[in-house]
């Protein structure tokens, strides 16, 4: 069986090398979270997803600015 | 972590390979540049690697081994350099994006392009090829084995057929070099593209490919090769012809090491290994309730890997359970192999593909069929 879906928040990317600078500087800055493979509902291809608790949500959108790292996507849904 | 994703990158290598690469770092110069010792020491450590491929694959000569960074630039140099406006080419819908994007390059430049379907069990028709060839048929490119459900190609007949219409066979071992035994000259293999990480358990960066004396392929690159500096163009003498710039010498080292692994070690006693760990991954689950495989088990040939969703579960999901409850290592989602996913009905789910090497135990196969197992359970 597979775990108990929870509310999250999602972050897709054009490119794998947004994605990895979005963990570099989520570990940085101390935000948590990790990068688990894009979910079937937002993506069928290849790629990684940024999944952290929805209540980040402000300071990952900080993040990003700050490192300017473009998102593709920003998603609140059950993973 | 136990690593079931060998069919992406072989994670664990032989010691060897480790070693030789650090030796590498420290005594390499530039190959083919001066007769300085560390030159000349780069030069042995490459052309040693090139012979044991040549050998390796049956190749005439080490001069047919040119040497690239993966197979996705193998067989860019063999699709874009061989094939031309006017030409007709045939694949299949077995082949990874490698090879399809080049060829759908090919296509908007000209060329026409057939691609073969495959049945339920995603094996190809052979007669099909052979009634789909006419008199541009140029060249037919296919897998040696699919990257998504392990499936072979009998590149042997193929060979027959290609040599029957006088087509140029390109094929893309990608999944079986190092794994299976390839003998280019008695497969009729025109150019064979290959990767270094994978089965062939080198490094990530090397690979290359086998051209057949007399076929001519255009380079992608010019630029420097170490020899005929006052010539314009590059030089068309293999492998030269293929090889601008430096190499990657110090991964060929950890490559050349990795091939000495094989041949000692016998690919054979390699594959026998891996092939018990598919089976008996595939026998204890087959026939559990939710779990769908895809591929042809019947086959007596075919590469250690199982794909497989569970329910109508998200791939990804499934994946990421496995990694984070189970730790165990798999590939989800779409394996950059779209067309196979469109013939299995797979493109919206994806799959999941266990794929085993030979450093893998009995009881970590154990571990992965009770994980799925548990996944399963409803």
């Amino acid at each position: 069986m597979l775990r108990k879906k929870e509310k999250k928040l999602i972050v897709t990317f054009h490119t794998t090398a947004d994605a990895m600078a979005m963990e570099k500087a989520c570990k940085e800055a101390g935000t948590k979270g990790r990068l688990i493979p894009v979910p079937r509902a937002l993506s069928a291809g290849c790629g990684l997803a940024w999944c952290a608790e929805t209540e980040e949500k402000e300071q990952i959108a900080r993040i990003m600015e700050e490192k300017k790292i473009e998102k593709e996507a920003l998603h609140e849904m059950f993973v | 972590m136990i690593y079931m994703d060998n069919a992406a990158t072989t994670m664990q290598k032989p010691k060897e390979v480790s070693e030789a690469i650090c030796r590498a770092l420290s005594v390499m110069g530039n190959a083919g540049r001066g007769a300085a010792e560390g030159a000349l020491s780069a030069s042995r450590i490459i052309y040693g690697a090139r012979e044991k491929l040549a050998e390796f694959f049956g190749a005439e000569n080490a001069s047919c081994i040119a040497f690239t960074a993966n197979s996705t630039e193998s067989l860019n140099i063999a699709l874009k350099g061989t094939l031309q406006t006017g030409d007709h080419v045939i694949t299949t819908v077995l082949e990874h994006n490698s090879v399809l994007r080049p060829l759908y390059e090919c296509q908007e430049k000209g060329v026409e392009l057939t691609i073969l379907g495959c049945d339920k069990k995603g094996n190809i028709s052979l007669q099909e090829l052979e009634d789909s060839i006419h008199k541009e048929t140029k060249a037919i490119v296919c897998t040696h084995g699919s990257n998504l459900t392990g499936n072979m190609i009998d590149i042997e007949a193929v060979g027959r057929i290609a040599k029957r219409h006088k087509l140029l066979l390109i094929v893309d071992a990608s999944q079986t070099a190092g794994i299976y035994p390839i003998d280019v000259q008695k497969m009729g293999v025109d150019i064979l593209c290959f990767t270094g990480h994978k089965g062939l358990l080198g490094p990530q960066g090397t690979g290359g490919l086998y051209v057949r004396e007399g076929v001519k392929v255009r380079p992608l690159l010019s630029g420097g090769s170490g020899i005929d500096t006052y010539n314009m163009h590059h030089p068309d003498k293999m492998p030269t012809a293929l090889e601008a710039g430096t190499l990657n010498g110090h991964g060929i080292a950890g490559l050349s090491a990795a091939l000495a692994y094989l041949e000692q070690t016998g690919i054979d006693v390699i594959r026998e290994i891996e092939l018990k760990h598919m089976r008996q991954f595939y026998e204890s689950i087959s026939r559990t309730p939710g779990i769908q495989i895809y591929g042809d088990f019947s086959a007596k040939q075919r590469c250690p890997i199982v794909s497989l969703n569970i329910w109508d579960y998200d791939s990804s999901e499934v994946s990421d359970e496995l990694n984070m409850s189970f730790g165990i290592a798999t590939r989800p989602g779409a394996h950059c192999a779209p067309l196979m996913h469109e013939a299995l009905g797979t493109k919206e789910q994806g799959a999941v593909r266990f794929s085993f090497s030979h450093f893998n135990t009995e009881e970590e196969v154990e571990t992965a069929v009770w994980a799925v197992k548990e996944l399963a359970k409803r």
